[in-house]
């Protein structure tokens, strides 16, 4: 709308996009990248790259401290009240650690998705009887585990969890998923078929995924596109086929060597949560 | 329409609590709400809003000359001496009684594993203790202190003595109590490694008993203080000392100026004592 | 209730989220300082605990005591004592839901997090004015749980009787008042502690302020407020029981009437009662705590 050069194909646009924290903790800096619609990224790069923060400000948790952030060719610093709202209720998230609040019940967590749609004198209503029961069950059979639906959620195993947290994201509907590390607590036979089902929902509905991947292979695997992201800014943005083992050991190295597995390294001094 | 969620629904686990629980509830607030005697009108009415105004239009300004100030500095004092005093007679009372009320300590416990083999005498004597030490808690905090303090103030006489004894037997059965709880809540393994290096019984009270119980310790009785702050305060009412008798005197005389700077001295006092404490809580 | 600084700095970086502190040399002294207040207050004061263990002061209490001796379980006695505990019971009962239905309201505006700063507002423009205008009401909260909160329940007590007159009534309105102040403050601080992963999922699906506090905030906060007022209510129980001094009904009026009259059999049996109606409370207190976690 007002960015001059916006293109319509644009979801996503950053332009030197920083970020700093309130005690100094640099997380991004100069972060240029363009997402168009449609399109499905993968991010790595070592823990403490900036990968959440990226994700977490462009489901306009978070804004930037610098540089300017473009959604849809609307500058996400004029975005407020409800025009946030509708901004945000076209992202949908799933976070590492499911993000679900753990003494609702399973239907009640995956109708959160709705919210954003719901007013809130329904919302409350739906604490009481769950409203839109079938669609969440759908939901929730998409991913498995319709089985679940009336139990509390804290009953439920990690793998579980996640695929509530996914199948709340699929009744949102949103035009974006953004998936922070959806398998990095899940056993590596599911993983697979997660992503997949990620990558598959993706093609076949037309929405933009971008996925942060602790698993190169995953990445590598499913992914027409792959940027590596390391020490706040981004490193390479290629083709899977172009990534090679020098531009990973490059990502990768540098780090002391008990991050290189993956671990939650919390020795590092970045954003202490979720990366 | 049968949703395709529905065996799912009939098959989540329910209970009759929420129903019984509710009915009692209602119950309860009904025949409550009668008994009191609730008349919302009194206070909204006429002769209601007239107090109320007469009350707190009263209060303004605080009664701030210089004769009543320096009358309120005795009573201000006495109040902190009572409870300091008090709150150290109640350390005394539930220390001990809340370490004969702890489990571990008593009956069982992996300190007292090789010792309490066997003679069924033995566990009932200590059970016995045990029981006791409860029961005497209990009745401690049953009681509440005002009720104690009027006692004893017909035992011996008016002034701030009856006052310190009456925080010290309640708030002692408080501290017992809560203090056997945070024994009890003692991680025994620590100790179980202290014991199996050979180390004797005083060794392992200092370096795996203490450290886990201090922080807690000191935090509750830190918290009691301050209660017996405002306690002491109140106490007065009753000729216990403090500044409760001078609100009374002023409440009677409807000298309500008077009652808004003993209550702001009140809020003073309360709040360098939360500072105090937490100062103190930060160095451990 | 145990704070330890390092723990809230491991929280998210919020703007306003930062604790100040930690131990200095004025932590020390003020340690020093208190050591101090002991020696005072015991020296300074009337206080003489050697009169305790003296044969007149301990021969004081004995005979006191003695008196007490026998109960007046006479049915005249038993009956006054059953009415009024069941009066204190009800005054209890009502004045700690009218401390919660108090504490409940008045504290999710003297709550920083829902109010002005950090993960919810954080996309929000921060004009200065904004800002000014929605701490207004927090600060205008925080002072009424302040007040609520340091007036005791017992200058409670008189002041409603001064307004509406003797009775159980404002008795209730008494305990309500001052412990909706005391719950409004331990409401705050569950709050404060609540696990912002599910809000930040929440309000990052386009859920409004209103819709993330249910769906979000008030599954996680409620059980545990609920817990804090049912273990007031066993503090409250006692102190209901002590308002009747200055003539708010129950248990108390009638005891204050027993000691006056040097009728001491009947205080007794007043006292058995006081004892098993707090008994009571506090069981059910604390089944209903563990029901509800």
């Amino acid at each position: 709308m007002k960015g001059s050069n916006h293109n319509a194909a644009e979801q996503f646009r950053l332009e030197d996009v920083g970020k700093i924290f309130p005690r100094r903790q640099v997380a991004l800096g100069g972060v240029d990248l363009t997402v168009r619609r449609g399109e499905k990224v993968a991010l790595i790069g070592p823990s403490g790259a900036g990968k959440t923060t990226l994700f977490r400000l462009l489901n306009l948790t978070l804004r930037p401290t610098s540089g300017r952030l473009f959604l849809d060719g609307a500058d996400v610093l004029e975005l407020h009240g409800s025009r946030l709202r509708d901004a945000r209720r076209k992202i949908g998230t799933i976070y590492q650690q499911h993000n679900l609040v753990p003494r609702l019940k399973v239907v009640h967590n995956v109708l959160c998705g709705r919210l954003g749609q719901w007013s809130t004198a329904r919302s409350l209503l739906s604490l009481a009887r769950p409203g839109e029961v079938d669609a969440a069950y759908h939901a929730l059979k998409q991913v498995g585990i319709q089985e679940k639906i009336f139990s509390r959620t804290d009953e439920l195993s990690g793998g579980q969890q996640q695929r509530v947290a996914i199948a709340r994201v699929l009744l949102q509907d949103p035009e974006v998923i953004l998936a922070d590390e959806p398998v990095s607590s899940v056993d590596p036979a599911l993983a697979s078929s997660i992503v997949k089902l990620l990558v598959d929902i993706s093609q076949s509905t037309g929405k933009t995924l971008l996925v942060n991947l602790h698993t190169i292979d995953l990445a590598l695997e499913f992914f027409p596109r792959v940027v590596g992201m390391r020490n706040g800014t981004t490193l390479f943005d290629l083709r899977p086929d172009q990534v090679s083992e020098d531009l990973l050991e490059e990502l990768y190295s540098g780090r002391a060597p008990e991050s290189e597995s993956g671990a939650i390294d919390d020795e590092e001094p970045s954003p202490p949560i979720l990366q | 329409m049968k949703s395709p969620a529905r065996p799912y629904f009939n098959n989540a686990q329910k209970s009759y609590f929420p129903y019984l629980f509710s009915a009692l509830f209602l119950a309860a607030l009904i025949d409550s709400w009668r008994r009191v005697g609730v008349d919302l009108p009194l206070l909204f009415e006429k002769q209601g809003r007239d107090n109320i105004l007469k009350f707190f239009g009263g209060m303004f300004p605080p009664e701030h000359s210089s004769q009543f100030l320096s009358l309120m500095a005795r009573p201000a004092l006495e109040t902190i001496q009572i409870s300091v005093v008090g709150t150290l007679i109640a350390i005394a009372i539930g220390f001990p009684l809340g370490i004969l009320a702890t489990r571990n300590f008593s009956v069982g416990g992996i300190l007292n594993e090789a010792d309490t083999s066997g003679s069924p005498l033995r566990y009932a004597l200590r059970f016995s203790i045990y029981s006791a030490a409860r029961g005497v808690l209990s009745l401690f905090r049953s009681i509440p202190e005002f009720v104690w303090a009027f006692m004893f103030v017909r035992a011996v006489g008016l002034g701030p003595f009856p006052g310190v004894l009456a925080i010290g037997i309640a708030y002692g059965g408080m501290l017992g109590k809560v203090y056997s709880e945070i024994f009890e809540a003692v991680n025994p393994r620590p100790l179980e490694a202290l014991q199996s290096t050979g180390a004797n019984k005083l060794q392992i009270f200092f370096y795996g008993w203490l450290p886990q119980v201090l922080p807690n310790f000191v935090s509750y009785t830190l918290y009691r203080w301050e209660c017996a702050v405002r306690a002491s305060a109140v106490l007065g009412l009753v000729g216990a000392g403090g500044l409760g008798q001078q609100i009374e005197i002023s409440m009677r005389m409807f000298n309500f100026n008077e009652v808004l700077t003993i209550l702001i001295i009140l809020f003073i006092m309360v709040a360098a004592v939360d500072i105090l404490s937490s100062k103190v809580r930060a160095v451990l | 209730m145990i704070d330890e600084p390092g723990e809230k700095n491991a929280a998210m970086p919020w703007p306003g989220h930062e604790r100040r502190g930690g131990v200095t040399l004025a932590n020390w002294l003020v340690t020093a300082g208190v050591l101090a207040l002991f020696v005072w207050s015991y020296y300074g004061s009337d206080i003489r605990l050697g009169e305790l263990f003296s044969r007149e002061g301990s021969g004081q209490i004995l005979t006191y005591i003695r008196k007490l001796f026998p109960p007046d379980l006479s049915p005249t006695a038993l009956h006054e004592g059953f009415r009024g505990a069941v009066e204190t019971f009800a005054i209890s009962f009502l004045g700690t839901l009218l401390a919660f239905a108090i504490g409940l309201s008045v504290v999710f505006f003297a709550s920083r997090n829902l109010m002005y700063s950090g993960l919810l507002y954080e996309m929000e423009p921060s004009d200065w004015w904004r800002r000014g205008l929605r701490m207004v009401p927090y600060c205008a909260a925080k002072a009424i749980l302040n007040i609520l909160r340091t007036i005791p329940e017992i200058v409670w007590a008189l002041i409603f009787v001064f307004i509406v007159g003797l009775g159980p009534f404002p008795g209730t309105l008494a305990l309500g008042f001052h412990t909706g102040g005391v719950l409004g403050k331990l409401f705050g601080e569950v709050l404060e502690d609540v696990d912002y992963q599910p809000i930040e999922a929440l309000q990052s699906t386009g859920a409004s302020r209103l819709q993330i506090l249910f769906y979000g905030i008030a599954p996680q906060v409620l059980p545990q407020f609920i817990s804090y007022t049912l273990y007031r209510w066993e503090v409250n129980i006692r102190v209901a029981a002590v308002l009747g001094f200055v003539g708010a009904g129950g248990l108390g009026q009638r005891i204050q009437i027993a000691i006056s009259l040097f009728l001491e059999h009947q205080l007794l049996t007043l006292l058995i009662f006081i004892y098993i109606l707090v008994t009571i409370v506090d069981y059910l207190s604390a089944y209903l705590r563990r029901k509800a976690i």
